[in-house]
C-alpha cells in the first residue's frame, strides 16, 4: 500500500485521486505504523517550509521518513516534499530539512515572477554511469509539467540530478538516488504524463 | 521556459454550468465535471469555476462538485465565488481545489488574504480584482461589480501581493462580455506593478485578443469563457495560433484541431 504522508499541508486528495486513476491504492495518513508498513511513501506538499518541517518533527514523522529512505523503500517527494529532503531551506529564514539529500532551497531571483506558476519543460540530465530515472519511463524528454513554487532546490551531488528546468536560471527539477525520488513539479496535476510518472512510481511499490 | 496559460472559466449555478454552452459531443454539457474533462483533453492549462449560486442553502453543492472534479480532472483548478473566511477556503482545498479565488471579502477584510496565505500557502490564494476605468486610472469594484470601493486597482494589486496573494485574476468590467478584446492597458499596468502572475479576464472574442493580452498586456495567463464554450475556437487551435506567433504555450497536439469544421 502506498502511503501519502498527511502533515496538514496542501492538496493531498489530488495525489490520492491520481494514484487511484492509475490503478494503485493509496492512503492519506499521519500514522507512524502505517508509514512503517507502507510499500512506498509519498511526501506531497504545498505551503511553507517551516510549518511543514515543524509538523513533521512534532508528530515524529521525520524519523519514520528517514528510516523509510534508509531501508530503501520507494519514496517520492513532490514540490515542497522534494525541498524537505534537503539539508536546509532559506524560506522565511534558515530552516533545517530532513537532510537526506545534501543541498538547499533558495528563492527565485526578483527578475522573474514569484511563484513560478504554470507549465514548464523538464530536460533530462544524462549520466553516462546510469540509466534514465525509472519514474520517467515512457515520458519523452522536454515534456511539460505543472509547477507552482517560489523556492528551488540546489543539489550538491550532480550525479543525482535527473532533470533541469529553466526559469530565470537552470535549476534541478527532479532527483533520483537509489529508491528516493524528488520532483519539483506536480505530477498529480500534470495530466496524462504526470499520471504516467505516478504509475511508474507505483510499479516500484 | 514557462509557458503562458490558457484558462477556460465555467460559471456554476447550483452545480450546473450556465451561459450558453454549445457542445454536441458531450453527454451532458451542463455537467461541470464532464465539461472540465473535455477541456483537459482540449489542452486547457487550468480551469476556473466561478460559483454564482445565490441561495445560501444550495452552496454546499459546489463542495460536492469540487470533489467529483478532483477525481476526474488532473490539471489544476481554482474555485471562486462567495468565499468568506478561512473555513470556506479550508473546505474548498480539502475537497480537492488547488486554489481559491477571493474577491469581495478580500477588500472587506484584507487580513483574510494574509491569514489564508500563511495557513494554506500563497500559491493557493488567488485574489480576483474587478476593475472599472475612471479617467486615467481604474477603480476596484466589489459585490459582482455593483459596489464602488474608491480603491485604485494598482494600489490594491500591490497590497494583495504584500499580503501574500499568489496570483491576481484581473477582470476588466468595461470589456467583460463585449468580445472586443481584453483591456491591454489595464493588464499591462498591473502586471508591471507586481511580481506575482496575472490572469487577464474580460473581453476575449478571438485568438488575436489572447495574443495581445499575453504579449502587449504582459499577462501570464488569459481567461476566457464564451469563445471556448460556444465552440467558436478550440483551446488547441488558439494555442496553435499563439505558438505560430512566437508565444510559448504547452501544446501537446502539434497539428491544429480540425474536428470543429
Amino acid at each position: 500500500m502506498i502511503v501519502i504522508v498527511d502533515y496538514g499541508m496542501g492538496n493531498l486528495k489530488s495525489v490520492q485521486n491520481a494514484f487511484v486513476k492509475v490503478g494503485y491504492k493509496a492512503i492519506i495518513t499521519e500514522d507512524l505504523n502505517q508509514i512503517k508498513k507502507a510499500s512506498a511513501v509519498v511526501l506531497p506538499g504545498v505551503g511553507a517550509f517551516r510549518d511543514a518541517i515543524n509538523t513533521l518533527k512534532k508528530k515524529k514523522i521525520d524519523k519514520e521518513l528517514i528510516e523509510a529512505v534508509k531501508i530503501n523503500k520507494p519514496f517520492l517527494g513532490i514540490c515542497l516534499g522534494m525541498q524537505l529532503l534537503l539539508t536546509f531551506s532559506e524560506e522565511g529564514g534558515l530552516y533545517q530539512g530532513l537532510n537526506l539529500i545534501p543541498g538547499k532551497a533558495k528563492r527565485f531571483h526578483h527578475s522573474v515572477k514569484c511563484p513560478q506558476m504554470g507549465w514548464n519543460t523538464i530536460k533530462y540530465v544524462n549520466h553516462p554511469s546510469h540509466d534514465l530515472n525509472p519514474i520517467f519511463k515512457e515520458v519523452p524528454d522536454e515534456s511539460y509539467f505543472y509547477f507552482v513554487h517560489s523556492y528551488y532546490c540546489v543539489i550538491n551531488d550532480e550525479q543525482i540530478i535527473s532533470s533541469v528546468t529553466d526559469y530565470g536560471l537552470v535549476y534541478s527539477s527532479s532527483i533520483w538516488k537509489n529508491n528516493l525520488f524528488g520532483v519539483q513539479f506536480h505530477p498529480e496535476k500534470s495530466s496524462t504524463l504526470g499520471l504516467k510518472i505516478l504509475k511508474n512510481f507505483g510499479e516500484l511499490s | 521556459m514557462l509557458t503562458k496559460r490558457i484558462i477556460p472559466c465555467l460559471d456554476i449555478n447550483k452545480g450546473r454550468v450556465v451561459k450558453g454552452i454549445k457542445f454536441i459531443n458531450l453527454i451532458d454539457a451542463g455537467d461541470p465535471v464532464e465539461l472540465a474533462s473535455f477541456y483537459e483533453k482540449e489542452e486547457a492549462d487550468e480551469l476556473v469555476f466561478l460559483d454564482i449560486t445565490a441561495s445560501w442553502e444550495k452552496r454546499n453543492i459546489i463542495i460536492e462538485l469540487v470533489k467529483k472534479t478532483a477525481e476526474k480532472v488532473f490539471i489544476p483548478f481554482t474555485v471562486g465565488g462567495g468565499i468568506k473566511n478561512l473555513e470556506d477556503i479550508f473546505h474548498m482545498l480539502r475537497a480537492g481545489a488547488d486554489k481559491v479565488s477571493i474577491n469581495t471579502m478580500a477588500v472587506l477584510n484584507p487580513r483574510l488574504i494574509q491569514e489564508a496565505s500563511l495557513k494554506f500557502g500563497s500559491s493557493t490564494i488567488v485574489v480576483a480584482i474587478d476593475a472599472v476605468r475612471r479617467f486615467s486610472e481604474w477603480e476596484v469594484m466589489i459585490n459582482g461589480g455593483r459596489t464602488r470601493t474608491n480603491l485604485k486597482v494598482t494600489d490594491w494589486a500591490k497590497k494583495v501581493e504584500k499580503l501574500g496573494a499568489g496570483e491576481i485574476l484581473l477582470t476588466s468590467m468595461d470589456k467583460d462580455g463585449t468580445k472586443e478584446g481584453y483591456d491591454i492597458q489595464l493588464t499591462r499596468t498591473v502586471s508591471e506593478n507586481v511580481n506575482i502572475p496575472i490572469i487577464a479576464s474580460g473581453g476575449a472574442g478571438e485568438p488575436k485578443d489572447l495574443f495581445e493580452v499575453l504579449v502587449a498586456g504582459k499577462a501570464d495567463a488569459a481567461l476566457a469563457a464564451s469563445i471556448f464554450h460556444k465552440k467558436e475556437y478550440s483551446i488547441s487551435k488558439v494555442k496553435a495560433y499563439l505558438k505560430q506567433r512566437g508565444v510559448k504555450v504547452n501544446l501537446r497536439r502539434e497539428k491544429s484541431d480540425d474536428r470543429e469544421k
